[in-house]
């Protein structure tokens, strides 16, 4: 069998073992609860590797890998501010968030602010937030299956199929599964990353006779740029506007992950704060050993492969992981490497629909709960079961509209659409989620300024800057409006959405939020009167 | 949670809420709680910054080899994997021991004053469940 075929049998194994997961979870989802948090009922460490599912996404996996083959030192620096961020989602979110909410992110703002106003804007910010990220991850795939199957990859109409496929995989783990089947796909994806990535990492070391300094070393030699490829500098340190840029990148990485939405409601999959704490704390351990795996992963491909411009690596640098695994199974046309290389692939496809469902459900769960009950019905009382089949028809719509943009948004950097929807999360979401619990006078005008203020903020600058006119590499590269000279917003962004949640606040008086505050605070440290896990 | 699904705030809270938050062990909860996350989020994400502005500003310090090829920004890069671990254990040990005591009493003294209490409104958990 070629090498193809087996990546082929691959892929449809792993598509054929979600599905049937999903299926099975299917038969255990009956009420809201099951559908929106799997019924609270997963152990904190069963959470906690749904958590890595859902956080380690393709961008991870193949894009530091990659941007550490290419770029070297300056790939590591991502993986750094990622594992960096669990930090605050341990200390300041998961547990009140868990005690506080019920479903969704906006829950726990509508404790005590006045509903309409706060569900629309939370919503709004949910579906943005997801709809960038799972952009990211569409484009991924199409890219990333077009190549490993050996398909042209100019070949626009297989990319789209890809699309297309990967889309409607998607819709039906969240329609058919809910959270159960989300969160045991996500499970699955995370074991068989983990166990992956452990493999190539022990086959690149035992090349290097184990010695991390030797591995550091032949990268140097082998990337041609010598001892400045360990060092910091290489893909930022150009000029001052490059040097701000990359803290800009490191605020919003550090910060954001408290704030997306798919994360946040993972938070309420368990039964108790203190599951939800556990879950974090195993998360961070995933997390952690996965993004030192990287490091190996990246100056393994750096050392092993050739990585020139020119070179497969050196043209699209999420291939490093794929093309290493080839290499350490024995290299191309050997056995070894082909199962490698087709087991990799599979991982890493696995990787993207684990992280996806995870989007959809996110922004399916916020138009249903917030919009559709908390918004739209305001009057009138909504069934449980009218609310699910909400959720699952927006499923079918947001999924819809994602695969109808990630065609035409081929064009954009998949590092830059994840990099803006934590920026987006860190400027819209983490403000309004850390007011609302620790300061007691922060009212719906805070609320809804913050959150509507960091988002067309960060969006605003974003399309101001050179990413999207004025370089080669813009959305619009024949025209120039950048006024905005950095690629990475959070620097303003971020600051303008506490800001403005500061500034609306103080400038109305609403006592009923102050007067609530009394009962978010109580049950967010202490969980009395929070919601537990369904008894079936 | 009776979330009222309409323009304005939710129904007003139970009385108890008010009640628990004035005892000297919610007090003590919350100002164990306060003085241990606000001082260590301050901490990381300074000695977070500090690595991206070295990274940055600082290419002599961080390019100092240490070991081999090993040089100083990836051993500070590695001490940020470090402190993360550490801190995450520090948190999980101390919540163990200063709050979750604190947080099951006053649970606890919750459930019983719903169970006791009369009206639909303080039996709203148990409704829910």
């Amino acid at each position: 069998m070629n090498q193809q075929a087996l990546t082929t049998v691959l892929f449809l194994s792993v598509v054929a073992l979600t599905v049937g997961i999903t299926f099975w979870a299917s038969r255990q989802t009956k009420t809201a609860a099951d559908f929106y948090s799997g019924g609270r009922s997963f152990s904190g460490f069963q959470n906690g590797l749904a958590i890595g599912g859902d956080y380690m996404s393709a961008a991870s996996f193949l894009g530091i890998s990659g941007a550490i083959a290419i770029y070297g030192y300056d790939g590591f620096l991502y993986s750094i501010g990622f594992l960096v961020a669990w930090l605050v989602a341990l200390l300041l979110v998961a547990e009140m968030l868990r005690n506080a909410g019920r479903y969704t992110m906006a829950d726990q703002l509508a404790f005590r602010m006045r509903q309409r106003p706060i569900r629309t804007a939370a919503s709004v910010s949910t579906v943005v937030v997801s709809i960038f990220y799972l952009l990211a991850q569409m484009v991924g795939a199409g890219t990333l299956v077009a190549l490993l199957l050996g398909v042209d990859p100019n070949n626009n109409f297989i990319k789209n199929i890809v699309i297309v496929g990967v889309g409607l995989l998607m819709i039906f783990y969240v329609v058919v599964g809910g959270m159960k089947g989300t969160t045991y796909v996500q499970i699955t994806k995370a074991v068989l990353l983990m166990l992956g990535s452990a493999l190539i990492v022990v086959l690149v070391m035992a090349k290097f006779d184990f010695n991390i300094s030797k591995l550091l070393g032949e990268a140097a030699d082998n990337s041609g740029k010598g001892e400045a490829f360990l060092q910091p500098g290489l893909q930022y340190g150009a000029t001052l506007t490059s040097q701000i840029d990359f803290l800009s990148l490191g605020i919003a990485l550090v910060l954001g992950t408290a704030g997306l939405p798919h994360i946040l409601i993972r938070f309420y999959t368990v039964p108790t704060a203190r599951d939800a704490r556990k879950s974090v704390l195993w998360a961070i351990g995933l997390i952690g050993a996965f993004y030192l795996m990287t490091l190996v992963l990246g100056f393994g491909a750096a050392a092993l492969l050739d990585t020139s411009e020119g070179s497969t690596v050196g043209g699209n640098s999420n291939l490093a992981s794929p093309l290493l695994a080839e290499a350490v199974g024995g290299g191309d046309g050997s056995t070894g490497g082909a199962i490698l290389l087709a087991l990799i692939s599979a991982v890493a496809f696995a990787t993207i629909l684990a992280v996806v469902a995870g989007l959809t459900l996110a922004s399916s769960s916020s138009v249903a709960h917030d919009l559709y009950r908390g918004v739209i019905k305001k009057d009138k009382p909504v069934t449980e079961k009218d609310e699910v089949r909400v959720a699952r028809i927006s499923a079918f719509v947001i999924g819809g509209v994602a695969i109808v943009l990630a065609i035409p948004a081929q064009r954009l950097n998949i590092a830059f659409l994840v990099a803006l929807a934590f920026a987006v999360a860190a400027s819209a979401n983490l403000p309004a989620i850390l007011f609302n619990m620790f300061w007691k006078r922060f009212n719906t005008r805070g609320a809804t300024w913050s959150i509507y203020g960091g988002l067309i903020t960060c969006v605003g600058l974003v399309l101001l800057s050179p990413v999207a006119s004025g370089a080669p590499t813009s959305l619009f590269p024949d025209s120039d409006w950048a006024i905005f000279p950095l690629n990475n917003p959070g620097i303003v962004s971020i600051p303008a959405g506490f800001l403005l949640g500061i500034i609306g606040t103080l400038s109305k008086r609403e006592t009923n939020s102050e007067k609530l505050y009394a009962e978010l605070e109580v049950r967010a440290l202490t969980g009395a009167g929070a919601e537990g896990a369904s008894q079936h | 949670m009776a979330d009222t699904p309409d323009g304005s705030y939710r129904e007003a809270s139970a009385p108890i809420y008010e009640d628990l938050q004035r005892t000297e062990e919610f007090q003590r909860l919350r100002s164990r709680y306060r003085g241990f996350v606000i001082p260590w989020t301050v901490a990381f994400l300074v000695w977070y910054l500090t690595y991206v502005a070295l990274s940055n500003w600082a290419p002599g310090f961080m390019n100092t080899q240490v070991v081999g090829h090993i040089n100083v920004a990836l051993v500070f890069g590695l001490l940020q994997f470090v402190t993360t671990f550490g801190i995450a254990w520090l948190y999980a040990v101390y919540s163990q021991r200063n709050f979750d005591p604190l947080a099951s009493e006053l649970n606890d003294r919750f459930d019983r004053a719903a169970a006791s209490a009369a009206g639909p409104d303080a039996l709203r958990k148990e409704d829910d469940r």
